[in-house]
């Protein structure tokens, strides 16, 4: 116990003194994942809009597909995003290998999922009735979409929030594809990783307390933006 | 009606799996070692010969040579097989650590892109160092594991030999272990230092040739040290002796001798039980 409350201690101090490093870390953290969120949701909303819209063969096994990718372990993910991009890959000669751009493409592939399954499930609790009476009162297929989303948009923000939570806090994918390099793609969950190993705790607290901090942040922010509009 | 009856007695028979039978279990020595080591299968046939003989078993911890002595000097772990002898003596003369043995050594190599911008290979005199200064010369790109490592200390101790202070965009540190490291530094086109073993389990999958090789100060030295049992009466102080008694017994220092042959065509480690340091 006594390494937790020195680790603590120490991190807070490390904190307060300002680490140029470790902020450094903190600011690549909070790009790199807001991001992999902010174009998970470009993508995912009109995925699963589509999805809870239309009726096509194939349907539920696409839907069945994408609730498994709403568990996308990071690793396989990094593992894959890698061999396409190492040199000998097919994505090679783009050299986005150890830059953050391979990081958000591969936060982005854990977040769409989780978006697109959130977004569904959002749209799909609305009832169809509604929709009908809509289109039945003269409502053009845009309008019913804003509305739909609208109605939606506070289970939407919760699938923000489950998205940027989901890949602030993956480390294996951003191991894997940013390399971990100091002063480039080195970000809290694998500099915790790091020092951890390194058997620097009181640094590896800091950065797990940073970490935590900055969820609860971006969350308290988004569930009052939720909370605001919602009253 | 037999399948009520199934029901306690598959629960039983799981719960009997999760406390391990009830029957004694042996008792387990907790080696903290470096993920080079484990990383090299070399553990996978020492592990499995020291439990056949003396009935514990090992649970091995990989971490850095750095995290593996702290592990030892603060009684987390039995035993620890380390390769930092500067670190090794700081805790030996603290009196964390006890009972420091010579095991064995392997050797780091020098390896890079085989267009080797620097004119790093075959370089004749002191060649690590001056390898090392030629990189930093022509700011040839090179990853650093950055990890404080065994490898890694070797690493900073080379450049503090080469009058480097390495720094710049040149200098890439990967905060990771050697395989991840190696796959980077073929990436990037890059020099690093590696041991051989992990160099040669990877030699198929990166485009890195070896530059240099051999010079006295790439050796890398294994010693076996234990927690002074003194200080930490919870520690499994006979496992740990008994797992340090075996690494320099006859039986596991020719394992060490011919482990990877078969594999590599070249043993990884050269056993060194009872000389006074390792010899290239």
């Amino acid at each position: 116990m006594a390494l937790l409350w020195d680790g603590i201690r120490q991190a807070i101090a490390l904190l307060a003194r300002g680490d140029a490093e470790v902020f450094g870390i903190a600011v690549l953290s909070l790009e790199v994942s807001g991001a992999a969120t902010v174009l998970a949701l470009l993508v995912g909303i009109p995925l699963g809009l589509a999805l809870a819209l239309t009726r096509f063969p194939g349907r539920t096994l696409l839907i069945s597909l994408v609730n498994t990718g709403m568990g996308l372990p990071p690793v396989v993910v990094g593992l894959f995003v890698s061999i396409l991009l190492w040199r000998s890959g097919p994505l090679g000669f783009l050299e986005w290998i150890y830059t953050p751009t391979a990081m958000i493409l591969a936060q982005l592939i854990i977040a769409a999922p989780i978006v697109i399954g959130l977004t569904l499930a959002a749209i799909q609790q609305i009832p169809d009735t509604f929709r009908l009476q809509m289109l039945g009162l003269g409502a053009s297929r845009p309008q019913m979409l804003r509305v739909l989303i609208q109605e939606a948009r506070l289970p939407m923000l919760a699938a923000a929030m489950a998205g940027f939570g989901g890949v602030i806090s993956e480390v294996g994918a951003s191991l894997m594809v940013g390399g971990n390099i100091r002063g480039r793609t080195r970000v809290l969950t694998t500099a915790t990783v790091l020092e951890t190993s390194k058997g620097d705790f009181d640094v590896a607290i800091a950065l797990s307390l940073l970490l935590l901090l900055i969820m609860f942040l971006v969350n308290a922010a988004l569930t009052w933006i939720q909370q605001r509009r919602a009253g | 009606m037999g399948e009520p009856r199934l029901i306690p007695l598959l629960l039983a028979t799981l719960l009997l799996g999760l406390t391990g039978g009830g029957a004694a279990e042996p008792r387990s020595v907790i080696l903290a070692t470096t993920t080079s080591t484990q990383d090299s299968g070399l553990l996978d046939v020492l592990g499995p010969m020291f439990e056949r003989q003396t009935g514990y078993r090992v649970k091995t911890v990989a971490v850095g040579t750095g995290n593996a002595l702290r592990m030892g000097a603060e009684g987390n772990a039995d035993v620890a097989l380390v390769h930092a002898p500067e670190l090794e003596i700081d805790y030996l003369k603290k009196g964390a650590l006890i009972d420091r043995r010579l095991v064995m050594h392997n050797d780091f190599v020098l390896v890079g892109a085989p267009t080797d911008p620097a004119r790093v290979r075959g370089l004749k005199g002191r060649l690590a160092a001056i390898a090392f200064r030629q990189i930093a010369a022509t700011k040839s790109p090179f990853v650093s594991r950055g990890d404080q490592s065994g490898t890694h200390v070797k690493e900073l101790a080379l450049w503090k030999e080469a009058g480097v202070v390495p720094h710049g965009d040149w200098y890439i540190e990967s905060g990771q272990g050697m395989g991840a490291t190696l796959t980077m530094a073929s990436e990037k086109r890059a020099y690093t230092l590696t041991d051989r073993g992990t160099y040669l389990a990877f030699a198929r999958r990166v485009d890195l040739a070896i530059m240099v090789e051999g010079d006295a100060p790439l050796l890398n030295v294994y010693h076996v040290m234990r927690p002074d049992p003194a200080k930490f009466p919870r520690i499994n102080v006979e496992g740990g002796k008994s797992f340090a008694d075996f690494l320099i017994s006859p039986e596991a220092q020719a394992a060490i001798r011919t482990f990877g042959v078969d594999r590599y065509g070249a043993p990884l480690f050269f056993p060194d039980a009872g000389q006074r340091e390792a010899r290239p």
